[in-house]
């Protein structure tokens, strides 16, 4: 079948290509429903990588978190009309010490290789978690939540028990939603928010104590922290980090950086403190994600509050409105994809 | 229910060079009708297509069916008819024997239109079940003449009302029944265009926008275009 891939040749230049997907392969074929842009596709649509990056990646479809539905699975595996999250890591190695999300020899799409900008996807089976009871426009988001789903569920495998006091910094989608894990898988847990904006802290409800990262309490304290900011102010916010937590605390680095950030490694070095980096998820976290939400429709409720705009797209000026909304949209922006 | 006639009646006259109809030449390694048909079976509202191709050529249909789709019960090859229309009674005669439904759908696609979108397909079913028919355009580019003679030119109309028709063309089949068999055997003759004729009998047809792309491989500088446009690779690194 002739597929249609819509991929970014230039900054803010889309430009369909056709591609032959073979339907006697053992992927399963999707059609991609709902997609959404991530701050990391934003900066190849608005040609903010750095230009080396830009001339080694494009063209490329973008989009790494979607939601779609079965279209055709040759091997009966999953019925056309099933609805399923789509994993973006694909691996091209037998499973070893390193989990595939972190292998050099995997594949991530919309970094490297096409991403979901397609009529139909041929995927894997390793790449597709079915899902039924979750809103679709909250199943495109999936692959961010399932993020956060990872760094938490290896904070609680990885970090001393006392856990009394947790804080996250950032008060944007990773930071809401890594926020939100937090509450729903460790209820006991005192849940410190600490951000820049006012307007999106009040929407932290869920949360225990809301602090303004630039005027944090003198005497706060906690065990452990999450870093969801990134960008250039990363390393204050890592050093904010260090100076409020207690010794051997675990700061779980989530934020994505163009550049390299200086850390205090002194204080790090004197309170035995440890740093994880986790950005990437795998299919048993989406697994994992689908099965949180589905048994917390609350949660369900919660982080429709980050999905701002929701862009019928039929044509490739619909992609550019899209992505060019999402631009000053400060929160999710996702493409109900009809193309 | 819904169901799709991918018409491939012709024998390619005007491909000319080429023994085989235009329709199983082969583009990106697979026949063209091939293409047009799996963009169909994607899409999971279409319950049966029905592929009308020319009396000598069923078989080779269903051999080249059988070899690039394997065995599929959701694909019919039958014969086609002596013109569109005909292929579309064929086809609806065989819907006819297992559904009298009067809102079933039939969504008419060209076999040699395999760059179609599953957008182009949505729309027309969508189109069709609200407003009984639809015919699939793009805003026509060029500047049309109008000659009677061919030799003198007799008007320019008006560019931005035209349009050009691409397929799919979608109906309600029961509406297609009620208007081509009122037709007289003339009238049949001069009236080869589905939609032209729901006009003729005062009905709403809406119009879905097609795209360049889904363009009807005729000519050898089409085949040419198509295969260069296929011509390239899925992912990258």
């Amino acid at each position: 079948m002739i597929n249609r891939v819509y991929r970014l040749v230039a900054p803010k230049q889309i430009q369909v290509n056709f591609c032959n997907i073979d339907l006697n392969t053992s992927d399963v074929i999707v059609r991609p429903r709902f997609l959404s842009i991530c701050a990391a596709d934003q900066r190849y649509f608005q040609g903010l990588r750095p230009p080396e990056a830009l001339k080694k990646k494009l063209p490329m479809a973008l989009i790494h978190e979607c939601a779609g539905v079965v279209v055709h699975d040759a091997s009966g595996v999953y019925k056309p009309g099933q609805k399923v999250l789509m994993v973006p890591n694909q691996p091209f190695a037998p499973p070893g010490i390193i989990r595939d999300n972190y292998a050099s020899t995997s594949k991530f799409r919309a970094s490297g290789y096409d991403g979901f900008m397609q009529e139909y996807v041929s995927i894997v089976h390793d790449c597709v978690v079915p899902y039924d009871n979750i809103d679709d426009s909250i199943a495109s988001i999936c692959e961010l939540i399932s993020v956060a789903t990872h760094a938490v569920t290896t904070f609680m495998q990885t970090a001393h028990s006392i856990r009394n006091d947790v804080a996250v910094f950032g008060d944007g989608n990773l930071g809401y939603i890594t926020a939100l894990l937090i509450k729903t898988m460790m209820p006991e847990t005192k849940l410190h928010v600490m951000g820049i904006v006012d307007e999106k802290l009040s929407l932290f409800s869920f949360a225990d104590e809301i602090h303004h990262s630039d005027r944090l309490p003198a005497g706060l304290r906690v065990d452990h922290a999450f870093e969801c900011v990134g960008g250039q102010v990363s390393g204050t916010i890592i050093n904010s980090i260090i100076d409020i937590i207690n010794p051997q605390g675990t700061v779980m680095l989530m934020g994505v950086s163009e550049q390299p950030v200086p850390i205090n490694t002194r204080m790090v070095l004197e309170r035995g403190l440890t740093l994880i980096g986790r950005s990437r998820s795998t299919t048993k976290d989406f697994e994992d994600t689908r099965d949180l939400l589905e048994s917390h429709p609350d949660m369900q409720s919660r982080l429709r509050r980050i999905i701002r705009d929701t862009v019928p797209v039929r044509t490739i000026e619909d992609m550019n409105n899209a992505f060019n909304t999402d631009f000053s949209n400060p929160y999710k922006t996702v493409m109900h994809w009809m193309i | 229910m819904i169901y799709a006639g991918i018409l491939a009646g012709g024998v390619g006259s005007r491909m000319g060079m080429t023994g085989m109809p235009k329709q199983f030449l082969s583009v990106g390694g697979k026949p063209i009708i091939i293409h047009t048909i799996e963009k169909f079976l994607m899409c999971g509202r279409i319950d049966h297509i029905y592929v009308a191709v020319v009396k000598d050529y069923v078989s080779h249909m269903t051999d080249i069916l059988r070899k690039e789709i394997g065995d599929s019960d959701r694909v019919t090859v039958i014969e086609g008819g002596a013109d569109r229309n005909g292929s579309i009674v064929n086809v609806i005669s065989a819907i006819r024997k297992n559904d009298s439904s009067p809102d079933s759908i039939l969504i008419t696609h060209d076999a040699v239109r395999p760059f179609v979108s599953a957008r182009i397909i949505e729309e027309n079913i969508d189109a069709a079940i609200e407003y009984g028919a639809t015919d699939t355009v793009i805003p026509a580019t060029d500047t049309i003449i109008r000659s009677a003679d061919g030799k003198q030119l007799d008007e320019i109309p008006v560019r931005d009302e035209l349009y050009n028709g691409q397929t799919p063309q979608t109906f309600r089949i029961s509406m297609f029944e009620e208007d081509y068999f009122a037709l007289s055997d003339e009238q049949k003759k001069i009236l080869t265009d589905a939609c032209k004729i729901f006009i003729l009998a005062g009905r709403t047809v809406r119009m879905v926008k097609g795209d360049s792309y889904n363009m009807k491989i005729t000519t050898p500088f089409d085949l040419r275009l198509a295969e260069a446009i296929v011509a390239e690779e899925l992912s990258h690194d």
